[in-house]
Order: structure tokens, then C-alpha cells, then sequence
């Protein structure tokens, strides 16, 4: 006969706590101020300079925006401290410990206190709402899947989506994708999430909805947030503290009240959304008279 | 005229490199799937999920062409022999063509077009819409995840649709000359026993088919794997794979029989 054993979930939390598994640990245990810190990062692609020199610091328990324009390098940072790129020079460090030069299974063990959502979820496309969800659960832990499905359901139901395990991913809205998307990203309760433009191509209510899940999950699970972003009201609405990258440099930075008072060009033209600024309307060109053959 | 010939060697040169770059680069992507194979063989659930996604469902087609294949060799193969008086032994043609050659090499090239592309669309839509991104995010290593069972579900399933195809079109075979024609049914499938080997005909048939299902199953992994992007990308890795495929099968099977049935 097959004993059937529901663990109590903070039974679980319990007994994974390395605290617990090891008392000494604990001692070692005091963790740094900021999660990731980027040290004078450079990185380039094909030859092309993306970012010089960025430092940058996300402190713990916060939710941070990195701003600017496309192609900027604002993704390229993300996938740096993942650990999916990896910078010309300069340090990523993430809870204590460099991102690059590890090995592939210390990397492996650091993303799975990481979660990331991409910018249009990356659901996979051929499981269900529910499966997507129990994934990283069931590839990471060896929970019965009574235990499983309880997780699932309750991940699901921090994001509104409960009723809708069992659609497939080509049944979802863009917003309801992205909040899949969301509830697998927090599946392992990570102590960092990443947010790709998680605004990009919603509605104004979908839009609504994802910034307050941000907010309201990262003080939830106490974890550290970095919305990379061009959505300058939401990301103003939810963050704790603003990045703006140009020309693959930090350009300016601040709290969202700093932001909204700064008299910096960049900040002023990238909050009010001016076309013509320090990021010139014309793409590089000779002069219009020239290419005309009016020139004298 | 200088100008031409400079930027005819040039545009070689870079063909060049490109090729030599790639097979680089597909070696190493090789060496990346069969290092995390361990996966596929701990969790065979992942792998025997490919063999129905690359075997199971491919058989249909198997089925159907080795029947049509064993139907035309068994009429040509009779309208030679009787040429010559030997009517009976288009068993033993029919089996040995089937066995030695057809088997293999169309079993393959089937393969490489159902379930090579499918397998080459699949990496590549992953690709492109970032879900093996996502995995690698979740530390779920693809390689391990996907690429190694996908790999291995093709390896074990090219052999065995070989010599599906095989048995197929000897049935063809027997079915046009023997319940249509009228050869002689004790004939037929008494000098096919007599001269079909086990071992220089069965056997090496099987290595060639194992060969190719590596090669084919490999090329469309990394096509897919390669793939940029985009729709224009993916489509251009499909038709990329079902060419190469063919003419890796071809060229391969030459070689293979060179050293196989001719001693060289």
C-alpha cells in the first residue's frame, strides 16, 4: 500500500532553509546590502560598443526600473545577470558571488533563485497554464504532486488565474500570458525577478494589473525586482528607484519623485516624451540639402 | 575586370570561413547534446516522448512509401529477370535492394522530411520565441532538457523505421509477384533466405540506417538550434535541413558502401 503524505508547506520551507540544514551557515549568512551590482561593466556585440563602464546597484527587497530607449543595452543587462552573456570586463555580482567565471552548476544553482519574465512570457506553447507553472517545480524539486498542484493553484491564484489552468498558451490575452508567465517566474519563490517590458503591448487595465502584481509580489516574497521599461507612468507608480541608460552609460538616476523633478535633458525628454532632445529625431545623415543636390 | 576577380575570391573566401565556422560551431553544439545525455537516458520518459514524436508518427509514411517502393521493385525486378529465365529470384532482388540500400536510404530521407523539419521548426520557434531562453532562466539546461532526447529519439527511431520500410516493401514485393504475378510463393522466399546474409546484407543495413539517423537527427538540431530569429529564419532552417539532410544521406551512403560491400 502507497502512503499518501500531504507535507505542511512551511514544513518544506523548513526543512530546505539552509540555516536549518546547516546551523554554522548561518553565520555566513549575512548578506550584502545590495542583491546585484554591477562594477564598471562593459560589454559589446559584433564589435559594437553596448554598454561602458555601468555601475549600478539593486538593493535588497526593492523594486528598480532600468529606463532608455531601445536598443540601449536594458535587456543585454538583464541577461548578464543571468548569466547568459557575459561582459567584456567588469563584474556582476549577484547575493555575494560573481555571476561569470563560476561553473556551470553554480551558475545553474544561482537561476534558481532567480526568476525572469520575458517580454511576451515564453510560455511553452505546448503545455497547459497548469503545466507551464508546475515546470521549474518539478524539474527542481522531488515534491508529490498533490504538493505540486497546491503550489501551482496558489501561484495561479496570486495572479488572478486560478480558473484558468487548464487553457493552453494560444487560449491566453497578452496580459493573462504574462501573468502565467509571472506565476512560473515566482513558482520557487526566487530572491530575484527580472521583468523584460512587462508593459509592452498591453491594455491600460492589463498594464494596471501587471504593475501592482509587481509591487504587491516582490514585498509578498520579499524579493528584490529589476523592470526593465519604457512605460515611464507604471514604472514611476511601483519602483522604489529609477535607472536611465544611454549610449549604454547610467545618464541619470533617482527616486520616481527625483525623476519627476529632474531637470536633466535625458530624464525631462524620456518623462515627457518629447521627440527631439539629446536622443535626436533625425537618424545620423548628411546635410538635407545635399541629398537633396541643392547644395551650391 | 581586377575588381571582379578581387571580389569573386573574396566572396569565396568568406563562404569559406562561414562553412568552416559552422561545422565549428556544429560540432560543438554536437559534443554539447551527447555531454548531457546522461539526462536523456536517467529520465527515458523525455527520450521515449521523442521516439513517438520522431518514430511513432512517422510511421504512416514509412508504411505506406516501403509498400509502394516494394510493389515497383517486385514489377521492374520481374520484367528484368524473366529476361533471363529467373524469374524466382526477385526475392532475393527485392530483398536484397530493400535491405542493403532502399531500407536505409529512403527510410532516411523520408525521415529527414517528417521528422527532421518538424524537429527543426520546433527549435526554432523555440528559439525565437525565447522559451529555450526561458528554460536556461529556470536553470533547466536545454541541452539536457530537450536537444539530448530529441537527439536520441531520432538515433533509436531512424533504425527501426529502416527496417519497417524494409519488411514493407518485401511484403510489396511478395504481394505483386507472388499473390498477383504467380511466382512461385516457395521460391520466392526460399532464394531470398539462401542469399540474404545476416550479417554483410541485415547487418550493415542497420549500420547504415543508425548512420544515418545521427546524421539527419543531428543536422536538424542544429539548424534549428542555429535558426535566427525570425519566420524568414526558421522557414530558410527547415529547407536548409531537408537539403542538407538528403545530400549528407547520399554522400553517406556512398561512402558506407564503399567500405562495406566493396572492401575498399
Amino acid at each position: 500500500m502507497l502512503f499518501h503524505f500531504r507535507i505542511p508547506l512551511r514544513w518544506y520551507f523548513l526543512i530546505f532553509n539552509p540555516a536549518f540544514i546547516n546551523p554554522a551557515a548561518s553565520d555566513n549568512l549575512v548578506p550584502p546590502d545590495n542583491l546585484v551590482e554591477f562594477s564598471q561593466v562593459e560589454f559589446s556585440y559584433d564589435g559594437r560598443p553596448i554598454l561602458q563602464g555601468v555601475d549600478m546597484r539593486f538593493p535588497r527587497g526593492k523594486v528598480v526600473a532600468i529606463m532608455g530607449g531601445s536598443g540601449t543595452g536594458k535587456t543585454t543587462l538583464l541577461r548578464l545577470i543571468g548569466g547568459q552573456l557575459k561582459p567584456g570586463s567588469g563584474k556582476v555580482v549577484v547575493d555575494g558571488e560573481p555571476v561569470h567565471g563560476i561553473s556551470h552548476a553554480r551558475l545553474y544553482a544561482m537561476r534558481r533563485r532567480m526568476g525572469m519574465l520575458f517580454q511576451f512570457g515564453a510560455l511553452f506553447t505546448d503545455l497547459s497554464v497548469f503545466e507551464n507553472v508546475a515546470f521549474p517545480l518539478r524539474e527542481h524539486t522531488d515534491l508529490p504532486e498533490s504538493m505540486v498542484r497546491d503550489m501551482v493553484l496558489m501561484k495561479l491564484d496570486a495572479v488572478g488565474l486560478r480558473g484558468a489552468q487548464a487553457l493552453r498558451p494560444a487560449e491566453l490575452s497578452g496580459g493573462m500570458a504574462r501573468r502565467v508567465a509571472l506565476a512560473r517566474a515566482i513558482a520557487l519563490d526566487p530572491m530575484l525577478i527580472m521583468y523584460d517590458e512587462p508593459f509592452t503591448g498591453l491594455d491600460p487595465i492589463s498594464v494596471g494589473v501587471i504593475g501592482n502584481l509587481i509591487r504587491k509580489l516582490n514585498d509578498a516574497l520579499g524579493a528584490t525586482s529589476i523592470v526593465v521599461t519604457h512605460d515611464v507612468q507604471e514604472s514611476l507608480k511601483i519602483t522604489d528607484y529609477v535607472y536611465f541608460l544611454a549610449g549604454g552609460k547610467v545618464v541619470a538616476e533617482g527616486t520616481p519623485q527625483q525623476v519627476r523633478d529632474s531637470d536633466e535633458p535625458f530624464v525631462h525628454q524620456f518623462v515627457h516624451g518629447e521627440s527631439d532632445g539629446p536622443v535626436r529625431f533625425h537618424y545620423g545623415a548628411p546635410a538635407y540639402r545635399d541629398d537633396l543636390g541643392l547644395g551650391g | 575586370m581586377i575588381d571582379t576577380l578581387a571580389s569573386g575570391i573574396r566572396l569565396v573566401g568568406h563562404r569559406t570561413v562561414n562553412a568552416v565556422w559552422r561545422l565549428g560551431a556544429a560540432t560543438r553544439f554536437m559534443g554539447l547534446v551527447l555531454s548531457r545525455s546522461a539526462m536523456s537516458f536517467r529520465r527515458f520518459q523525455l527520450t521515449l516522448d521523442e521516439i513517438h514524436f520522431a518514430g511513432v508518427l512517422s510511421m504512416i509514411i514509412i508504411i505506406v512509401s516501403g509498400l509502394f517502393v516494394g510493389l515497383v521493385l517486385g514489377l521492374q525486378g520481374y520484367e528484368t529477370l524473366k529476361r533471363y529465365g529467373s524469374a524466382e529470384a526477385v526475392g532475393t532482388l527485392v530483398a536484397l535492394a530493400l535491405v542493403r540500400e532502399l531500407g536505409p536510404v529512403v527510410a532516411a530521407l523520408l525521415f529527414a522530411s517528417r521528422a527532421g523539419s518538424a524537429m527543426t521548426a520546433e527549435i526554432g520557434i523555440m528559439k525565437s520565441t525565447e522559451q529555450l531562453s526561458a528554460m536556461e532562466m529556470m536553470a533547466v539546461d536545454p541541452f539536457a532538457r530537450v536537444l539530448s532526447p530529441m537527439f536520441w529519439g531520432g538515433f533509436i527511431s531512424m533504425p527501426l523505421l529502416a527496417a519497417i520500410f524494409s519488411v514493407m516493401g518485401i511484403f510489396g514485393g511478395y504481394l505483386i509477384t507472388v499473390v498477383i504475378i504467380g511466382v512461385d510463393s516457395g521460391a520466392f522466399w526460399s532464394q531470398m533466405q539462401a542469399s540474404v546474409d545476416f550479417r554483410s546484407d541485415i547487418l550493415n543495413g542497420v549500420i547504415k540506417s543508425i548512420v544515418f539517423g545521427a546524421a539527419v537527427t543531428a543536422i536538424a538540431l542544429f539548424e534549428g538550434y542555429d535558426a535566427p530569429p525570425t519566420a524568414e529564419g526558421v522557414s530558410r532552417a527547415v529547407t536548409r535541413t531537408v537539403v542538407t539532410s538528403a545530400l549528407a544521406v547520399l554522400a553517406l551512403d556512398f561512402v558506407l558502401t564503399a567500405f562495406m560491400f566493396t572492401g575498399v
